[in-house]
């Protein structure tokens, strides 16, 4: 299935990545082949067959409801772009 | 002697610090300088010198009191997706620039436990999502590697192209890599080195920087068979904090090396001779199978069908993946945040820090992902090749449960090309390297590449054996008898 120039849009937006209007055509493109390479598995005949879940069956395991790490937040805020006060700092998201 | 401790294997350097002919500080001093000789490969990132040395110092008093392990005072190289306490791992992403844990990945605090030593951070591709470690924000690493009579620059593999050229060259003892889709194999083959990928879940995940949880594993890469053997043994083990690591015991590999390979069954894919296949591969694979014959092996040949689809398969999931795994770069907790202009929102901060953080393979990825588990299109793309991904895996548990103990093919569909040659070709193009290696990531198994000669022109060709789940220890003697076999001796003439 080939992606147009609109798709290409919406698929970068969704990924919350910017592209800017002229590199649309391009992208829409490139993702095109790849989807076409992609578009061989409707050959297979997979009717009946469960979706693969879990690389090693195996049940994942439970642990004590209990806390094991914590106090952490200079170690948390370290690599922050932006720390203020003991939080992450972000533009303005509500005016 | 000083000069050529770095080029010993670890089996060799553990039996003469055992024995208090070599100390780990002369050990670890040998290869910091043949690090800072070689910055013409590119491998090292980020050298740990004064780490290194004052680990080489504890593991010598460790040895003086008795109290080694088989790594104690081995000097490592670390691939740039594994965190390591105090020190910059940025998955060779400008996203993560300057990323510092405080925190150590699983794996790596296993091996320092056991005594190993940190030489520094090594070269790859942005978060492993490429196959000649040229998508990099530290550039791209250059194998030692040439074609005879050629200066040609060639690429080293890749994702682990940094762990590949590092332990081809010397610098280090061994280093530890990843494999998504064929990363440790395809650089291993490339540089006339060993690569092992384990069983998915023998190697914890935790603190390796995630690309496509389901198919990632960490595994050595070493120069020898016996040395992944060791390496993988202070690697491997159950972790509370990865929930898929597997709650079972890790053999001695080692020892599982006895070889003898009598009477054990060797499978050969049919659907892996593909049209086209360079005649030169198909010598190297059918002398492979000749070699193991010879050890007393049955090599039979086998079916595995679905093998044509394990490409596509891998490019929707692994995409997938990464779309989900890589949504946390947001400019928010750690790494690169873009500069904002006056009025700009935080959906601006987020697409802009990620469009100038993600390189093109990883923005690509990251966008096929974001389509494929898009609504509408889940069933059709996402959903089918999970579906797929079970025909694949269920044509491996045939095969084994017909008997075969190992199955035989080639590592890579070419020796290593040059470099800049994965920037003319388009992605499916490029993604064709993965051919041989995807489908095990696939089913989850361990796979092994084996330097087993050279091509026409010098450079390293390797084979694959993909083992049983969980019997690394059988692959690994496999391995080694083909190894013994082939007798690939021969290193990169320094250029450097």
């Amino acid at each position: 299935m080939a992606i147009d120039t609109d798709t290409a849009r919406r698929v970068a937006h969704l990924a919350r990545i910017r592209v800017e209007q002229e590199r649309l055509p391009a992208l829409a493109q490139e993702l095109s082949a790849v989807l076409a390479f992609m578009e061989q598995l409707s050959e297979v005949d997979t009717d009946g067959v469960e979706p693969m879940t879990s690389v090693t069956p195996m049940q994942l395991k439970r642990r004590e409801d209990v806390i094991t790490d914590g106090n952490r937040q200079d170690d948390i805020l370290a690599n922050a772009p932006d720390a203020r006060e003991g939080f992450f700092a972000v533009p303005k998201v509500v005016e | 002697m000083t000069m050529t401790l770095n080029a010993l294997t670890i089996a060799d350097a553990r039996d003469l610090l055992a024995k208090g002919d070599v100390t780990s500080r002369d050990l670890t001093q040998s290869c910091l300088d043949a690090i800072s000789d070689a910055s013409a490969l590119n491998a090292v990132v980020t050298t740990t010198a004064d780490m290194a040395l004052e680990m080489a110092d504890s593991a010598d008093a460790r040895i003086k009191a008795g109290d080694a392990t088989a790594m104690t005072g081995i000097p490592l190289g670390v691939k740039d997706l594994f965190c390591v306490e105090g020190v910059r791992s940025q998955a060779a992403s400008k996203i993560l620039d300057g990323f510092t844990p405080r925190y150590e990945s699983t794996v790596t605090s296993k091996l320092w436990a056991s005594g190993a030593v940190m030489l520094g951070k090594l070269n790859m591709d942005e978060f492993g999502m490429g196959s000649a470690t040229e998508y990099s924000v530290y550039g791209s690493t250059v194998s030692p590697w040439r074609a005879t009579g050629s200066e040609t620059k060639l690429t080293a593999g890749g994702s682990s192209g940094g762990s590949a050229a590092a332990v081809a060259a010397d610098l280090c003892l061994g280093a530890t890599g990843t494999d998504t889709g064929g990363s440790i194999r395809q650089p291993a083959a490339f540089t006339g080195t060993v690569g092992l990928r384990p069983t998915y879940g023998r190697c914890s995940r935790w603190g390796i920087i995630a690309y496509a949880s389901s198919l990632d594993q960490a595994g050595p890469m070493t120069k020898t068979v016996r040395d992944a053997a060791i390496m993988l043994g202070a690697m491997a083990g159950h972790d509370a904090k990865d929930s898929t690591s597997a709650d079972i015991a890790v053999p001695d590999f080692e020892a599982a090396i006895t070889g003898d390979i009598r009477g054990k069954k060797i499978g050969i894919p049919r659907e892996y001779r593909l049209d086209g296949l360079s005649d030169a591969i198909a010598k190297q694979w059918d002398d492979g199978a000749a070699m193991l014959r010879d050890a007393g092996a049955e090599v039979v040949d086998i079916s595995l069908p679905h093998t044509k689809y394990a490409l596509p398969t891998y490019y929707v999931i692994a995409p997938a993946e990464a779309s989900s795994n890589l949504s946390r770069y947001d400019g928010v907790k750690y790494g690169h945040r873009a500069k904002l202009g006056a009025g700009d929102g935080i959906d601006d901060m987020y697409e802009k820090t990620r469009a100038e953080g993600f390189g093109t393979e990883v923005q690509r990825r990251v966008m096929l992902g974001a389509y494929v588990l898009s609504a509408g299109f889940y069933d059709a793309y996402y959903r089918k090749a999970q579906r797929v991904r079970t025909l694949i895996k269920g044509d491996f548990e045939k095969v084994f449960a017909d008997g075969i103990d190992a199955i035989l093919t080639p590592a890579t569909p070419s020796p290593a090309f040059a470099l800049g040659a994965a920037a003319e070709m388009n992605p499916v193009e490029m993604y064709l390297n993965d051919v041989f290696t995807v489908t095990l990531n696939l089913a989850g198994l361990p796979g092994i590449s084996v330097p087993s000669g050279l091509s026409a022109d010098g450079l390293p060709l390797g084979l694959q054996l993909i083992g049983k789940p969980w019997e690394e220890g059988d692959l690994l003697n496999t391995a080694a008898a083909l190894e013994k076999a082939a007798g690939f001796t021969a290193k990169a003439a320094r250029w450097w």
